[in-house]
């Protein structure tokens, strides 16, 4: 990496990250269409004919909004409410964590907690209830979705929250607070009025991945969402399983149209956007200082976020149990003894699984990270500025559902036959992967004092060596936090795993989830404690490695 | 290592304003002072000359150094010295490791690049601190630590942004001396620019503005 040469290659890094993030998703679509439009499009009308047509889209959009707009003004409630005091720093170590729950152990969690079978009815029954055995009560999977929406708000609340965070100092929240509470306005409104323009302006795409994410999820769906119908994403992957051509055209043709619902609904929510924005300035002018606010909701974001965050850490407690539990029967509260005899069965597949996980995850972790460092660098060092068209672009495979191209991805890996290899299934996963590591990375990479490098040069450094001996040493915490972040994004991979894996590779996350139609909560359990332990175990060591070796070095710690 | 920091009209434009207009020429040890108020461009002149002028500039003028044109050179072959307002030590390197940074990769060898660095720490009143962790020096400790790192690169002249300015009063006389003390010894061309008319005092050269008028003290 000296002189010219290592110009040349780190001008192309990237253009070449951004191809790497646009194409897939582009070809993906074009391979998606092209079976759906052929013959006339006869498989639209095919589709049309379902009747389970309006339900399952209808399901869609309002389980997508619902869970967007209820977790988005968790969010902005939690900030105003709480910004700067002690209760804001407890609800953070509540929540940051669930951020690296894969959605499927969320699921799975969630759906062991308010099953009929499960632990809250466990604890009612029988002295409140009178159940000695679980209710016939439709809970899970029940027709409106709640239980699905309700899962999407635990997981979703977390990642807006630190996207939330990470752009309050950008911002100057703490003056703009303090100035408008100096003027007598009330926490909420003051908020409202003086921050959160500014704020959601900082938020905006990841708020769009929620909602196009939420649309659009499979893994969750499948535990936790309606069956008859499903979500429109699930039956696409009901039929893309299926083995005849026609269903797979019809699932094609349906993968156009929940692509399109998402565009809707992404511009129904530009619109509101706008409609926000303006009602918020027109109520600045009339000067509501709306102090009576405050009260009820803090309580009611609090409350909210302990149901939610408090729902999921339970249901995972409750699959960690029953990993180890011996007899548990209804409606027992605890399990009447605790054994390892379900681990010890399950260790030899388990640790094959486990290892498939581990391997692809950090494959497609390393080749994230050594993109997005060559991006980072070129831009510091050719003095590129990064445009708004490339960040979206870079946010391109989490705003297009995944539903909608990765069809079309697996039709392309099929016929190149790549599909069912794990390399092709880590390339896959690095679509996701990518953007997260990104994100994560970038604002750390750009913050870091520049006079560094300058002092450097002029001792003599050349770009290289300031790169390897001091600004990726000084970045070893953002680093391996980022490398955190892309395991735990990998390891919660579905469909990109189910699809481009043709069913042949075998993950956590794909296990678990086709465990969960049948009824071995012990074997859920133990794939679900390890879905949880690997991301838990990445960000331990993001936390721990540089402490240990900075230990010696002052301004090194918490530099993170 | 002597020779003469040569400054031919060089021009920065930002937009339609210009920030600095200067031909200068600064024999080898001399000391001459750049003076004005903050946001004259004063330190916009010295990133012309370690080449690392941000790109919405604009820069005419040519920068010789001893008769060679370095204008167009990366700032790693400049050999250019610069002193921040703050250290700007290696927060992750002990200060052994900060001195060997700077020290030229052809002085070979463990034992000889350790002894350079204890030479260096020694003649500073700071014998024994090359394993220390910089973030727990005095804030004295740290303004030579930093100068003596600069001088180790072996540079042909010598930068001063402000380097006293985030110094206490006491100190700041101290730390003066010591830096122009050093500066002398290495017999090199220095530039100073700072907004105290204590530090121009004390530099005892020619003092200009940004547009190389002389300013009287």
């Amino acid at each position: 990496m000296t002189g010219a040469g290592s110009r040349g290659w780190l001008r192309l890094a990237p253009p070449l990250t951004l191809g790497l993030m646009a194409a897939p998703v582009l070809a993906g679509l074009a391979g998606t269409a092209m079976p759906a439009l052929r013959d006339g499009a006869a498989a639209f009308a095919t589709l049309a004919e379902w009747p389970g047509l309006p339900r399952a889209a209808a399901l869609s959009l309002g389980t997508g909004l619902a869970s967007t707009i209820i977790s988005l003004t968790l969010t902005l409630l939690i900030i105003a409410a709480f910004a700067g005091t002690p209760t804001f720093s407890r609800i953070r170590r509540l929540i940051a964590p669930l951020l690296s729950v894969p959605h499927a152990a969320a699921a799975l969690g969630l759906a062991f907690l308010i099953a009929p079978s499960g632990w809250i009815a466990r604890a009612l029954s029988p002295w409140l209830t009178g159940w000695d055995q679980p209710p016939n009560l439709l809970i899970l999977n029940d027709p409106y979705g709640l239980s699905l929406t309700l899962g999407l708000i635990a997981k979703e609340l977390p990642f807006l929250l630190l996207m939330a965070l990470a752009a309050l100092p950008q911002i100057d929240a703490d003056r703009r607070l303090a100035t408008a509470a100096t003027l007598g306005y009330g926490r909420i409104a003051g908020f409202a009025l003086t921050t959160l323009p500014a704020l959601y302006a900082q938020i905006r795409l990841p708020v769009y991945a929620v909602l196009a994410y939420g649309m659009t999820v499979v893994d969750m769906a499948m535990i936790l969402g309606p069956t008859l119908p499903p979500t429109l994403s699930t039956q696409i992957v009901l039929w893309m399983a299926e083995a005849s051509l026609m269903q797979r055209d019809t699932a094609a043709a349906a993968a156009l149209l929940q692509c399109a619902l998402v565009l809707a609904a992404l511009g129904l929510w530009r619109l509101a956007e706008i409609a926000g924005r303006r009602l918020l300035i027109a109520m600045a002018f009339h000067g509501q200082r709306r102090a009576g606010l405050d009260r009820p909701a803090a309580a009611a974001a609090l409350i909210a976020t302990l149901v939610t965050a408090g729902s999921l850490t339970l249901g995972l407690a409750g699959l960690a149990l029953w990993s180890v539990a011996g007899l548990w029967q209804f409606p027992d509260a605890l399990p009447a003894q605790l054994t390892l005899r379900n681990w010890a069965t399950a260790l030899p597949t388990l640790g094959t699984t486990f290892t498939t996980t581990l391997v692809i995850a950090a494959t497609a972790t390393l080749a994230a990270l050594a993109l997005t460092l060559a991006c980072l660098q070129a831009e510091a060092q050719l003095r590129l500025t990064p445009t708004t068209r490339a960040l979206t672009l870079l946010y391109l495979p989490l705003l297009v559902p995944q539903v909608a191209f990765l069809p079309g991805l697996q039709f392309l890996a099929f016929s190149t036959g790549i599909e069912g290899h794990a390399a092709a299934v880590a390339a896959a996963h690095l679509i996701f992967v990518l953007p997260y590591v990104f994100l994560s990375l970038a604002g750390p990479f750009r913050a870091w004092d520049a006079r560094i490098a300058t002092s450097a040069a002029t001792m003599g450094a050349s770009e290289a060596r300031i790169f390897w001996r001091l600004r990726l040493p000084m970045l070893l915490a953002p680093v391996l936090t980022a490398c955190a972040v892309g395991i735990a994004v990998s390891v919660g991979q579905y469909l990109p795993t189910l699809l481009i894996g043709g069913g042949r590779v075998e993950t956590l996350t794909t296990e678990a989830v086709a465990l969960s139609s049948g009824g071995n909560r012990r074997l859920i359990g133990a794939y679900a404690v390890l879905q949880l332990a690997l991301p838990a175990l990445a960000f331990a060591a993001a936390l721990a490695l540089p402490a240990l070796w900075w230990r010696n070095r002052r301004a090194m710690r918490g530099l993170a | 290592m002597t020779g003469t920091l040569d400054l031919q009209g060089v021009k920065i434009t930002l937009g339609d304003r210009t920030l600095v207009d200067l031909t200068l020429a600064i024999p080898a040890g001399q000391i001459v002072t750049i003076m004005g108020p903050s946001g004259a461009g004063k330190s916009t002149a010295l990133a012309a000359i370690t080449g690392t002028l941000a790109p919405s500039f604009g820069m005419s003028g040519r920068i010789l150094m001893n008769g060679k044109d370095i204008s167009d050179l990366p700032t790693r072959a400049r050999n250019i010295g610069l002193l921040f307002q703050d250290a700007v030590l290696f927060p992750h390197l002990s200060v052994g490791q900060n001195l060997a940074f700077a020290l030229p990769a052809p002085i070979r060898g463990r034992a000889q690049r350790q002894a350079r660095v204890d030479d260096a720490l020694a003649s500073a009143g700071l014998t024994g601190f090359a394993p220390r962790d910089p973030a727990t020096l005095s804030g004295g400790q740290k303004a030579r630590v930093a100068l003596l790192r600069t001088l180790l690169a072996e540079p042909c002249a010598l930068l001063l942004d402000e380097p006293f300015s985030r110094l206490d009063a006491d100190l700041r006389a101290q730390i003066r001396s010591f830096v122009f003390d050093r500066a002398a010894q290495a017999g090199i061309p220095t530039l100073l620019v700072t907004h105290d008319i204590e530090d121009a005092r004390a530099a005892a050269g020619p003092v200009v503005d940004t547009f190389g008028n002389p300013l009287p003290l």
